[in-house]
């Protein structure tokens, strides 16, 4: 692990002041907020991540879960995995994120990472994770060693032929469905971010994965109300029953009415280089009665844009009976 | 180099590979003595005292790039100078000589590093120490002695949920933990509940049985 400076701050503006000074908030970043560090610490040894000061941002007070405006729910940066999953409205009103939450990791790790924290993990890729490869995302201009290479992992959905590595949370899945707002504070002030612009396709540019600039600090998401009588789900696929990153995931809300589904929203996981909503299977199930022909249809219309690598073709028809499955999963709770 | 003496052209054994005093006597015997002389301190101090982790920080030797801190473990609260990449674990081991907290992966990958920090379990490889001053943490040291053990320890004991031993600390943290928070009662949860902790030995099964034990007569 290369030598840092530690500091702690106690100020939101502090925090920010002394991030500003990294020229980059993306990858090679020198200056890095910690949180939970479960990510970030991990990478330090790997030497992936190598900045010259880590601010503590243990001291900010952020995190508490309280209600938000028209019955939405604030989430702040620093709310523990643990606390979030376990939390009464989260349990009650949006099962889908405590379920995706409780699906990843393991507690001692879900106790000690934070909302912002799991928002920003980087990725799995085995590439990513071992300097002796090339890797655009870690190096720009290295080369994609998991194209062609083991990529059995990866992603197949929104890849380019810089980076085909996935987004690795179960969380940010659950609140791409829950269409959630980033709220940051950053060296021009606060402004707020739509989940679905917050990630980045890799596109040439696979180091730059969220638009955070330097300084910008996550103080907390909000989630919007869903309409009264929605259900929501999140069923995680992998290698083993517990302590695994997702192969494919799907976490859906609904809402049907007069036997059709009148609210729906899907996003997937373990397939996508970002948080992976999908409007073409929203589309195909809006009005429609809650049928496995319409549930596959939908499926079909979300991998519709696969494009497996060499060893993940499997994940083509993985993701679409783990869609099929959450959505009979929730409508029959309906 | 064609006339060595008899002696030192002997092929090392072993041991005597890996020692460092015959490397020097047979340095000393080929007439090396300065170098000898000036490695003899070295040598001197190859087994040094045991730190005394719990000093006065001011009297402590100041190694260059190392910061000072408190670290409070099992009640007892430690003064200690550390490298500031240090984490809860090597700082365990490595400078408290706490050993009962075993490093697997030093990833978060397997548990065996399981602590309690203010009475929640946590991978103490993925903590940086500096950044853990006010925190009670506590180790399976801190759990119980072998004289008087805790429930949970007993129980390993009594069901053998161990092969090697290596894991059992960490499980041992995690299924005391487990305690209380809120997990059903089947067996099902108590593996959900551990799949942190991984068992190379595969001695899951006794694993389970020890804390369902517990569990039913808590
Ligand atoms: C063995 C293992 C298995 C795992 N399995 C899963 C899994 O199955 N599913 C899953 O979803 N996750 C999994 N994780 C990942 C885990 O969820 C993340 O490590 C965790 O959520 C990161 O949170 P943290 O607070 O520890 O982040 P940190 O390590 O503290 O920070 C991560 C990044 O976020 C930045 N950051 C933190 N807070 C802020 C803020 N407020 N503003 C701006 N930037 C910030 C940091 O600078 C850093 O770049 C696993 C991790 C491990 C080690
Ligand atoms: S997939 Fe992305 S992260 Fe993995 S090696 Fe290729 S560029 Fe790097
Ligand atoms: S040593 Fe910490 S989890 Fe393996
Ligand atoms: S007893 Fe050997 S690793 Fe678990």
């Amino acid at each position: 692990m290369h030598p840092f400076d530690l500091i702690s701050v106690d100020s939101i503006q502090d925090a920010v002041k002394a991030q500003s000074s990294s020229p980059t908030a993306q990858q090679g970043a020198s200056v890095r907020y910690i949180a939970g560090g479960t990510n970030l610490i991990d990478y330090m040894k790997l030497n992936v991540e190598t900045p010259a000061k880590l601010v503590d941002i243990n001291g900010l007070n952020l995190t508490a879960i309280e209600p938000a405006a028209n019955g939405g729910l604030k989430i702040g940066a620093l709310a523990r995995n643990t606390d979030v999953a376990y939390h009464d409205t989260v349990k009650t009103q949006f099962p889908v994120l405590s379920l995706a939450i409780l699906s990843g990791a393991s507690t001692q790790l879900r106790n000690m990472a934070t909302t912002a924290g799991n928002l920003l993990q980087k990725t799995r890729c085995v590439y990513y994770r071992d300097t002796a490869y090339g890797c655009n995302k870690r190096q720009p201009g290295t080369g994609c060693s998991a194209i062609g290479g083991h990529n059995r992992i990866m992603a197949i959905l929104g890849t380019s032929d810089k980076c085909i590595a996935s987004n690795p949370s179960d969380q940010n899945v659950a609140l791409a469905a829950l269409d959630a707002t980033i709220h940051v504070t950053g060296a021009k002030g606060e402004h707020t971010i739509p989940i679905a612009q917050f990630y980045l396709l890799p596109g040439n540019t696979p180091e730059r994965e969220t638009v955070l600039e330097p300084g910008d600090l996550v103080t907390h998401i909000t989630i919007p109300a869903l309409p009264s009588g929605a259900k929501s789900y999140y069923l995680k696929l992998r290698d083993r029953t517990s302590y695994e990153f997702a192969l494919a995931s799907a976490a859906v809300v609904i809402k049907q009415s007069g036997g059709r589904i009148d609210f729906v929203r899907v996003a997937m996981g373990g397939v996508g280089t970002v948080p992976w909503r999908s409007h073409e299977a929203e589309k195909a199930l809006q009005g429609k009665v809650a049928t496995p022909a319409n549930f596959r249809t939908a499926a079909e219309a979300a991998l519709h844009g696969a494009r497996p690598q060499s060893q993940n073709g499997f994940k083509v028809e993985l993701a679409k009976r783990c869609l099929t499955h959450a959505l009979a999963e929730v409508t029959r709770q309906a | 180099m064609a006339e060595h003496t008899d002696d030192a052209s002997k092929p090392l054994t072993s041991l005597e590979k890996l020692s460092r005093r015959s490397f020097l006597s047979r340095a000393g015997a080929m007439g090396v003595a300065t170098a000898a002389a000036t490695v003899a301190p070295v040598v001197a101090s190859a087994e040094p005292e045991r730190p005394q982790p719990s000093g006065d920080p001011a009297a402590m030797p100041e190694i260059p790039g190392t910061i000072p801190i408190t670290l409070k473990v099992n009640g007892e609260t430690h003064q200690l100078r550390i490298d500031p990449r240090a984490t809860v674990l090597d700082t365990l081991r490595e400078t408290l000589h706490l050993t009962g907290t075993k490093k697997g992966c030093d990833h978060g990958q397997c548990g065996a590093c399981t602590v309690h920090v203010d009475g929640r379990r946590a991978n103490s490889c993925l903590l940086l120490a500096a950044m853990h001053q006010k925190a009670e943490i506590t180790t399976i040291e801190g759990l119980g002695t072998p004289e008087k053990m805790h429930p949970m320890q007993a129980a390993f004991v009594e069901h053998d949920g161990y092969q090697c031993g290596y894991c059992t600390s960490g499980q041992i943290m995690s299924a005391v933990a487990m305690l209380h928070e809120p997990w059903g009662d089947a067996d099902t949860d108590v593996k959900e509940a551990l799949s942190g902790n991984i068992c190379r030995c595969g001695a899951y099964p006794n694993i389970v049985a020890a804390v369902q034990s517990v569990r039913r007569h808590a």
